[in-house]
């Protein structure tokens, strides 16, 4: 008997066959979805100011650069890695690319520069983790260290100022209404939801981070792939330290403080496993989304970072906690 | 008699989301006798000695030990019953000591100070009743063999003063000489009055070691009470099956003459687990590796395979000479292995069966542009390959942790026939495959060799490796001591080749 009542819908919207089609990760971002919406009505009946289009745009504006940082994140965390280091390597390409000789070779150099100071940065810790077999919390913890060490002395301490205008634009322009950083973060995401669900790479990932030992005895190749994770991670911290150049106008080695966490954070609330092997992009963007969403209402409220910090921190333990019912329910 | 029960289980049901895993059992456990659990894999018997265990609450039905009604709310309220488990992974912490696993979460202590010196020599005395006392008390448990490991658990039930030990698929880690050694130190328990839940898939040892046996199907007690030595094998085999089966073991065709071979290896070597292996596998014939656990049996297969790096010798597969340590040029040159551990080694247990038959060969599951996957033609793949193998449930979006033990083995075997596999190397096929299935998994092999796969089989159950292989050699402390064709052995001839390495 009790059975029948715990087999019961526990969601009536959309029908019974909607549902039971649906596979728990798409249930799970169905929760977020829930989530983003209360905080949207929290966010409205708190402030006026909220349902604004500027305010939305806003916050979708905000969410771009870390947005992108986390689409990285996701695929290193899902295949079973963790990288400590993307918030050093945002402020290395901005610096990189913003040095006078770079900026003096026109803004197409200083995209290429950061793009590859950043896919670099992210190679050097694939190889050390996949070839020099050491723990990638290790060696992205001495990267995060060094790449922000060796950003400090690029800039000699000081905020390098954005000179080339086309830079600043992108964080200016709207292509159909629409902010050109936010369709980045849409391309990124789309390209790398694509990479995750429609290539061998992104199987492979899943494999890896799911049981590297059964990929390898597959005939996977476990390092390559390995690294691979690391150099895309540090690609998107490259376009990220771009977008950062645009909303700032700046390169300085403080840039990207604790995005790390901030990623780490987006997505495990976005539902992936941290042990890896299993997880989706859409979740973790959505997991930003909530995390913008309400750093957004706390500004509109005049609350303090104080104590925004603690309700973050409540957010992830109520998200890890709701998460693993979820799992054990599926 | 009845003041002797120890535990009374009646009506025992647990349920879980979909699955009804007990659905009514009882079960009676007598003061120094042995009560052996059979059952095929899903019949309920993990899920019921975690009730035992209290690490289950059951749904309804009653527990009552030495007469008392009892709940056991945690693992700790059985343990301080009295009830110790031993279960298949042993939950030993590695990092510490054998002494300090002994007395963990009962330490003899002081103001939280452990009393080592007195802990220690308590841990010695223990070793030393179980007839293990060159066991190391200050020894790191993770530095320890699976055997004595597997002493140490007992030795913690022990310490801990159990009255019922539960020990679930003991023998599964533990070489021929060391199950006999289990059994001495089960019988001197028992002798003390220590009772004992048994469970085994083997049928001989529960003979050999049972007092009584209670057959669970379904999460039903379908017989109780059954004399262990007295019961003929057809009848539990055909209460735990529903059907009368032996092992079948797939007739051998006939062999016409010499084919070319298919794999060559010479004088392979890796230093400290075997030495100067040689051996080749024809195509359409099987070749099985006997020998006791550590004899190196499983070492080869993956040094032929690449998973480990040989200290010398050559392996030539088709032709080919493969390079060291390289699993990919292994694979590319059309080997496919099937692991001991198909859990951890094998198998991506949260994902679907498509996707973990489709591992192996995903660059040929492309279109349009390499590394863009043709979903549709991945599905159709691997539905065609399971539905060969009769993997059921037949439905390849199903997870594979859902599977019985049999149907996850043919997952693993689907793998490796959508690419261009001419030799599977086999490793324990049939561990953890419950006794109805076996047959099954026994005719797919055969069926594979009649179609020109070559197979080498590792098997640490002689009669298996005697019925199902064409040539066998044995394995004896990492050398090759005997080949002859399977017909030419029987299994005492084997046993005493692997124990003794008596040739002639």
């Amino acid at each position: 008997m009790s059975v029948e009542q715990s087999a019961a819908p526990t969601v009536t919207t959309g029908g019974p066959t909607v549902l039971a089609r649906m596979r728990g990760t798409e249930i799970r971002n169905l929760g977020l979805v829930a989530v983003l919406a209360v905080l949207v009505v929290i966010g409205a009946i708190t402030s006026e100011n909220f349902l604004t289009g500027d305010n939305l745009e806003n916050i979708l504006v905000s969410s771009s650069v870390i947005g992108v940082v986390t689409v990285g994140a996701t695929f290193v965390i899902i295949g079973g890695g963790i990288d400590l280091s993307v918030g050093a390597i945002v402020a290395l390409a901005s610096v990189w690319a913003t040095t006078l000789a770079t900026q003096s070779y026109g803004p197409g150099m200083m995209v290429l520069c950061a793009i590859l100071v950043g896919a670099g940065a992210g190679l050097v810790n694939g190889l050390l983790i996949s070839y020099g077999r050491m723990v990638p919390f290790i060696v992205t913890l001495a990267m995060l260290v060094s790449a922000r060490g060796l950003a400090a002395r690029l800039a000699d301490n000081r905020t390098q100022i954005v000179t080339q205008q086309p830079i600043k634009d992108l964080a200016t322009t709207d292509v159909l209404g629409i902010p050109l950083l936010v369709l980045l973060l849409a391309a990124v995401a789309a390209v790398g939801w694509v990479l995750l669900n429609r290539t061998t790479f992104g199987r492979r990932v899943f494999a890896i981070g799911g049981n590297a030992e059964a990929a390898r005895l597959a005939g996977i190749d476990v390092r390559r792939n390995t690294a691979l994770l690391y150099v895309l991670s540090g690609t998107c911290c490259g376009i990220a330290a771009i977008m950062l150049l645009a909303r700032t106008t700046t390169g300085s080695s403080t840039h990207g403080n604790l995005y790390e966490l901030d990623a780490i954070a987006a997505v495990i609330i976005g539902g992936t496993l941290l042990s890896g092997g299993r997880g989706t992009l859409i979740g973790s963007v959505l997991g930003v989304l909530v995390f913008t969403t309400i750093t957004n209402i706390f500004i509109l409220n005049n609350l303090a970072t104080e104590t925004q910090n603690i309700a973050k921190g409540l957010i992830i333990v109520a998200a890890v906690l709701l998460q693993r019912r979820a799992n054990r329910e599926s | 008699m009845d003041d002797d029960v120890l535990l009374r289980m009646r009506g025992i049901v647990k349920e879980f989301p979909g699955v009804r895993a007990l659905d009514g059992v009882d079960l009676d456990v007598t003061a120094g006798r042995v009560h052996c659990l059979l059952g095929q894999n899903g019949a309920g018997k993990s899920t019921l000695i975690k009730v035992l265990a209290g690490a289950h609450a059951p749904d309804t039905g009653t527990l009552s030990w030495q007469g008392e009604e009892v709940r056991f709310s945690s693992p700790s309220s059985a343990i301080h019953r009295g009830i110790a488990t031993i279960y298949q992974e042993l939950d030993l912490v590695p990092g510490l000591s054998v002494a300090d696993n002994l007395y963990l979460g009962h330490e003899n202590a002081s103001a939280g100070f452990v009393r080592r010196a007195a802990q220690g020599e308590a841990a010695q005395e223990v070793l030393k009743k179980l007839g293990h006392p060159e066991i190391p008390v200050s020894r790191e448990v993770g530095r320890l063999s699976a055997a004595q490991q597997q002493i140490v658990s007992l030795a913690r039930a022990l310490a801990r003063d159990a009255r019922l030990i539960v020990m679930d698929e003991p023998s599964a880690v533990l070489a021929h000489d060391e199950v006999a050694n289990l059994f001495r130190v089960i019988r001197d328990l028992v002798a003390e009055g220590v009772a004992v839940v048994y469970i085994s898939h083997r049928l001989e040892e529960i003979r050999q070691i049972g007092d009584e046996v209670t057959v669970l199907k379904d999460g039903r007690t379908l017989a109780s009470g059954l004399p262990a030595a007295g019961t003929p094998t057809q009848q539990l085999v055909s209460l735990m099956t529903g059907r009368p089966v032996e092992y079948l073991f797939p007739s051998r065709p006939r062999r016409t003459g010499s084919a070319k071979a298919l794999l060559d290896v010479e004088n392979l070597s890796l230093e400290g687990k075997f030495e100067s292996v040689s051996l080749s596998v024809a195509p359409g014939e099987i070749v099985g590796i006997a020998g006791l656990v550590g004899a190196g049996r499983s070492e080869v297969l993956e040094t032929i395979y690449g998973a480990r790096r040989r200290t010398s010798g050559a392996v030539t597969m088709g032709g080919r000479a493969l390079p060291a340590g390289s699993v990919r040029a292994a694979v590319r040159a059309g080997m496919g292995l099937a692991p001991e551990e198909r859990k951890s080694q094998a198998l991506l247990l949260g994902e679907p069966i498509v996707r973990n038959v489709s591992l192996a060969s995903l660059p040929r599951m492309t279109k349009v542009v390499p590394g863009w996957l043709d979903r549709r033609r991945e599905k159709a793949t691997a539905q065609e390959a399971t539905g060969e193998l009769e993997v059921r449930p037949g439905d390849v979006t199903r997870t594979v942790r859902t599977l019985s033990g049999g149907n996850q083995q043919k997952v693993v075997l689907a793998r490796w026939l959508l690419g261009d596999t001419r030799l599977l190397l086999l490793d324990e096929p049939t561990r953890g495959v419950d006794v109805g299935a076996r047959s099954e998994i026994y005719a797919v092999i055969r069926r594979l060799a009649d179609q020109g796969m070559g197979v080498l089989l590792v098997s640490s159950e002689v009669p298996e490796v005697l019925g199902l292989a064409d040539r066998v050699l044995v394995m004896r402390e990492g050398r090759v001591v005997h080949t002859a064709p399977a017909g030419e052995l029987d299994e005492h001839r084997v046993l005493d080749l692997v124990m003794e390495g008596i040739v002639g």
